[in-house]
């Protein structure tokens, strides 16, 4: 019932193509039934007569020849009217589940992103989308496999009750074996499926530690390992093929002894004069062409269930409800002042604070470095900061525009210049600059096509310094006046970070950055240290004044002390 | 290394290669004629009834039973004979696939990491995944079709020919045009389908990123582009959709339309011979439905044929990388080396990867017994690729790596891979729990050994502040735990292989400075009384080596003690004053 809800809605998306395919299987359905009977009384009215009585008026061949043409012809029509229509209507309906989903999820919160994992997120605008759509396509053809059925078993019962019985019983016979075949391969595939998912995993995960395992000559203990997976997976494989191979045969087989029994059967009422020769050529001939497509209609009862539970996943998504937007305003901070928190508190769900009323003031063109534990809240407040993250209360002031760069950046399969600019209207010009200040210049300099090159998943490939360098690059060319870098250098040397932050002093001396640092290096390009610790800031100050007067300061940044040192 | 070996070169080596298809494969050929004579049941049947005298009404009830029994018989007997015949084909099939699998599988870990370098992983995998996955697909339909159609093509035409040859020559001929409008037209549906796919995978990579970068797109407001982004590649996917759904529509009727021509043109032809040729109204009649049964595989075939097509290049593809040559030979018979710290020797070592520029240019070393080595240098400077070439990983285009006095290519590979054992940076893990992780170093380690182990790097005290101890999961590369624990398993598991040589690639991101000390601590007790060979990114293990290496654009530059270098003012200096701004203000 709910597949039948689900149906209805999706065939209002696509109303006309759905039309087209169903006028064209029901036409296929009556043709069918009609090349039958041509082809009955051509073997009563022109075969019989030429074959016993030796002669045949010519006018009649030709008359039996052209019907059997025109009919052929009249079904093809149908043919190629359900199959457009069939795959239109699913290409559309497919086109608007999926415009829809990746509407929603660019307008759902970033908390709905991080709470999923991104292979279900694909999933739900890929493979469930296709599943949701599966049985569209072969519904109109399995409504006129019902009229096909409901038509036959008519004629055969109004012409004959004892052929009307063999075919009544055949035909639903024949549909519960479809239909029973479905159910029944679907455990030993769901296993061959399973399996096979655990012998990839052992194969890439293998293959993908290659090094660890010729390091330690663990390749024969891997290839068993391997081994042992495929080996089971073949075990699947086989008892499914072997089910395949019984229930294939089996709805062969089924209507052709129904066939033979129809025929013995009418042989018999030939013989007692109730039907014509011609009418039992006609009844074997139908009954030939409606078993096959009856794998059709168990096939689409077979897939409703995966058709709901498809589009169960995508409304799942679509049914998401998008907050009001960010609650943090930022408000526009005195002159001189570069980003003013005050009293921040944030948690993640019901759990415990995470910030806790952090409250700091840097100076307008200041460079700050925020240096926590691991796990101190130091990236949600970095978060809240870029407007990520909604804090439970509290205020930030800064002057916009504010850009955020992340530790792990995030690259586009697309041009080095659309990934700096993000559709925003910049010249090369702006972005070339920006990617200067980032040192990023040095390597999309000497990409082939310079900014205009490809780079990511389809492109070249970024070493973890050189994403880096460009997400700067992303985040300056906004030329901002707050300038967040989470973790954002921790991939680049040194050296160059030394740079990037001496090239931003001097060509942005008006913009206030603050750094989450967690190498000495870059603590010591800060000129004020803020010391996240509790969930407050605990001590703020240079590096050299917090040293003295916090000891959980210094117990923390002791450890890279004692690195140098011993 | 790619072949470009044709359809039948492939099937040819494919059935050299996997001896399981060659296995009864006569009877199973002989079991499916059988199978497809089922097929042939009801139009012979229709023949002799109306052959017989039911064309004028009569069926003497004797004959018809005789008839029946037959005509059961023969169904159930062929319907045995058809289940037999698709079991045996899958049977043999999955069997040489799955030693196929694990043919190639062994193969690729036995290659260099020269050749399965990482961008060459993904596709390595596809090979023992995917493409032996497609085959196996294409067996149980493609593979099933090939045989049982053939068959009853085979039984029709010697059914049509021994009813009437003339008109089993006009069935032919009205059918054979068909196949050749069907192959015409396949062709171009196929690149129709192509250009469905890629517009498919423009749309997950849209998709994905909108979902991976989900962040940067809210901090800059980028929702507006990623949205047309979006709608353009659905809309350009329907487009391709129903392009493709239009060009199959005209198509699919084909056998429709052949079949009536056929049926008329038989029908045509067999009126106008008539009884006095010898031909009967049963045989007529029965040539209808054999018309039939005869156009069906035949469509199907130019289907199977292009299906055919893209499974041998699946399987070409698998076959190609159990041809690519082992680059890392075995020695036949290997040395094995002396257990005790080693000398490496480096002797005018160049390599490259593939025809690429030189990586390594004319390196020359001497690594001392037992002493720390740290190897430092810029990215790309080929410190990571000469760690590479000490463990044998891959072998020099130019020169020979000695470990003792024996070179590497001359030693037993159990014998080298219990002596040098590289830590490589990330300290992959392996989807397990951190014990088994461990124990891959030493397989059949006791969980006492590896606490032991843990205890000896003084790690015991990380390890129990693990919820779960040993059993904690590591997850999926390892990705459960913070860069530098999965380093610190890492060590635990090169503590547990105990090489004489050890050969450390250090971590270049940050972790969190509880982690780094008990790093520099493990690291510490790990190399004690080894070989220590360390990629290094920390100033303080170039400061504490015995010697310092430092490469620069492939060649060694530099060689010495810190001090000395430092004092020489060469390139290690200028590296050195760089790295000192960085951390000096914190000393």
């Amino acid at each position: 019932m709910r597949g039948l809800l689900v149906l209805r809605d999706q065939v209002r998306l696509a109303p006309k193509p759905f039309g087209l395919a169903v006028g064209g299987s029901v036409l296929y359905a009556i043709t069918t039934v009609a090349s039958s009977a041509v082809l009955g009384w051509v073997v009563d009215n022109v075969v019989a007569p030429r074959f016993t009585e030796g002669r045949v008026a010519s006018g009649t061949v030709i008359a039996g020849i052209l019907a059997i043409l025109a009919v052929g012809v009249c079904k093809s029509v149908g043919i190629v009217m359900r199959r457009l229509g069939a795959m239109t209507a699913q290409a559309q309906v497919q086109a608007v589940l999926r415009g829809r989903v990746i509407d929603k999820y660019l307008d759902l919160p970033l908390s709905f992103h991080r709470a999923r994992p991104t292979g279900e997120l694909l999933a739900h605008a890929d493979g469930d989308a296709e599943a949701a759509t599966g049985v569209l396509a072969p519904l109109p053809w399995a409504t006129g496999i019902l009229v096909l059925l409901v038509v036959t078993g008519g004629w055969l019962v109004a012409t004959d009750p004892f052929l009307g019985v063999i075919g009544l019983v055949l035909l639903p016979s024949v549909l519960l074996v479809n239909v029973a075949f479905e159910r029944r391969l679907e455990v030993p595939a769901n296993q061959a499926q399973e399996r096979y998912g655990d012998l990839s995993a052992v194969a890439y995960e293998s293959i993908d530690g290659a090094l660890v395992v010729k390091t330690l000559g663990a390749e024969g203990r891997e290839s068993d390992r391997f081994a042992a997976k495929a080996e089971s997976l073949r075990e699947a494989k086989v008892e499914l093929g072997s089910q395949q191979a019984l229930l294939f045969q089996l709805l062969d087989a089924l209507p052709t002894a129904g066939i033979l029994l129809l025929l013995v059967v009418g042989a018999w009422r030939v013989d007692r004069g109730i039907i014509t020769p011609g009418t039992l050529i006609a009844f074997v001939n139908l009954l030939r062409l409606v078993t096959w497509p009856l794998h059709m209609v168990g096939w689409v009862l077979g897939s409703l269930p995966r058709t709901v539970a498809g589009n169960d996943r995508v409304q799942g998504v679509l049914r998401q409800p998008v907050p009001p937007a960010s609650e943090l305003r930022l408000v526009a901070p005195p002159s001189g002042v570069g980003l003013d928190v005050r009293d921040l508190h944030f948690s993640y769900g019901a759990g415990a604070a995470v910030l806790d009323g952090v409250s700091f003031c840097i100076p307008q063109g200041c460079t700050a470095a925020l240096v926590g534990a691991t796990g101190a809240g130091k990236s949600t407040l970095m978060q809240i900061l870029g407007g990520l993250l909604d804090p439970a209360s509290g205020t930030v002031s800064a002057p916009t525009p504010v850009a955020l760069a992340f530790q792990e950046p995030f690259v586009f399969a697309d041009s080095a210049f659309t990934n700096i600019s993000l559709g925003t209207d910049l010249t090369e010009a702006d972005v070339a600059r920006a990617a200067r200040i980032a040192q990023a210049d040095e390597f999309l300099d000497r990409l082939p096509r310079r900014y205009d090159s490809v780079i990511g998943e389809r492109g070249a490939t970024l070493s973890g310094g050189q994403r880096q360098r460009l997400a700067l690059a992303r985040a300056l060319v906004r030329r901002p006046q707050l300038l967040l870098l989470d973790d954002a250098t921790s991939s680049v040397d040194p050296s160059t970070e030394a740079d990037i932050l001496r090239g931003l002093s001097s060509e942005l001396a008006a913009t206030t950055t603050l750094i989450v640092a967690s190498r000495p290096s870059t603590i010591a390009l800060a000129e004020l240290v803020l010391f996240l610790d509790g969930g407050r800031i605990a001590a703020s100050g240079t590096h050299a004044e917090l040293l003295v007067t916090s000891p959980g300061y210094a117990r923390l940044v002791q450890a890279y002390e004692q690195d140098r040192v011993a | 290394m790619g072949s470009d070996d044709g359809t039948w070169r492939v099937l040819k080596r494919g059935w050299e290669t996997s001896p399981a298809i060659r296995q009864g494969a006569v009877l199973t050929a002989l079991l499916a004629l059988v199978g497809a004579a089922g097929q042939a049941a009801i139009p012979v049947l229709i023949q002799q009834m109306l052959d017989r005298g039911l064309v004028d009404g009569r069926m003497q009830g004797g004959m018809l039973a005789v008839l029946a029994v037959i005509g059961f018989g023969v169904v159930v007997t062929t319907a045995v004979a058809g289940v037999m015949t698709r079991r045996r084909l899958i049977r043999r099939g999955e069997e040489a696939l799955a030693a196929l699998r694990v043919d190639a599988f062994r193969h690729i870990h036995r290659l260099s990491i020269a050749t399965q370098s990482e961008d060459r992983r993904g596709a390595l995998v596809a090979r023992v995944t995917t493409d032996v996955e497609q085959l196996s697909q294409f067996l149980s339909w493609g593979g099933v079709a090939w045989l049982v159609n053939t068959s009853i093509i085979i039984i029709v035409v010697i059914v049509m020919v021994v009813y009437d040859a003339r008109l089993a020559f006009v069935a032919i001929a009205v059918v054979l045009p068909m196949v050749a409008v069907l192959k015409a037209v396949q062709h171009r549906i196929a690149a129709r389908y192509d250009a469905v796919r890629s517009r498919l995978a423009d749309l997950l990579t849209a998709v994905s990123e909108t979902v991976m970068g989900a962040s940067v797109i809210r901090a800059y407001g980028a929702q507006p582009v990623m949205r047309r982004r979006a709608q353009s590649t659905t809309e350009a996917l329907r487009v391709s959709q129903v392009r493709a759904a239009q060009m199959s529509a005209f198509l699919f009727p084909t056998g429709e339309l052949f079949s009536v021509l056929t049926v008329a043109a038989v029908l045509g032809v067999g009126l106008f011979l008539g009884p006095a040729s010898g031909l009967s109204a049963g045989e007529l009649v029965a040539f209808v439905f054999l018309v039939n049964l005869f156009l069906q595989p035949v469509a199907e075939f130019t289907d199977i044929i292009d299906q055919t097509q893209l499974a041998v290049a699946g399987w070409r593809r698998v076959l190609d990388v159990l041809a690519t040559p082992i680059d890392l030979v075995e020695p036949e018979p290997g040395v094995l080396l002396p257990h005790e710290p080693p000398q490496v020797t480096v002797d005018h070592v160049s390599f490259r990867y593939g025809s690429g520029p030189m990586v390594l240019d004319d390196v020359t070393a001497v690594l001392p017994a037992g002493a720390r080595i740290a190897l430092v240098g810029a990215t790309g400077s080929g410190k990571t690729t000469l760690a590479k070439l000490l463990a044998r990983l891959a072998d020099p285009t130019d020169g020979r790596v000695l470990v003792g006095d024996h070179d590497v290519r001359d030693v037993a590979s159990p014998s080298l891979r219990s002596t040098v054992v590289m830590v490589p940076q990330e300290g992959f893990l392996f989807d397990a729990t951190i014990g088994a992780n461990v124990r891959f170093g030493k397989p059949g380690a006791s969980d006492a050994e590896i606490h032991a182990a843990f205890a000896d790097l003084g790690l015991d005290d990380w390890l129990a502040g693990l919820a779960h101890g040993l059993d904690t999961p590591a997850g999926e590369r390892g990705d459960s735990l913070s860069v530098g624990e999965r380093q610190l398993v890492s060590l635990a598991r090169a503590y547990l292989a105990d090489p004489y040589c050890l050969i450390l690639d250090e971590a270049t991101s940050a972790v969190d400075p509880a982690t780094e000390v008990r790093l520099a601590e493990a690291v510490e007790s790990l190399s004690r009384g080894r070989t220590t060979i360390a990629i290094a990114h920390r100033l303080s293990t170039a400061e504490r080596a015995d010697l310092v290496l430092v490469m620069e654009h492939g060649r060694l530059v530099e060689q010495g003690r810190h001090a000395d270098l430092v004092e020489a003012g060469g390139p290690y200096a200028k590296l050195h004053e760089r790295w000192v701004s960085g951390t000096a203000s914190l000393a």
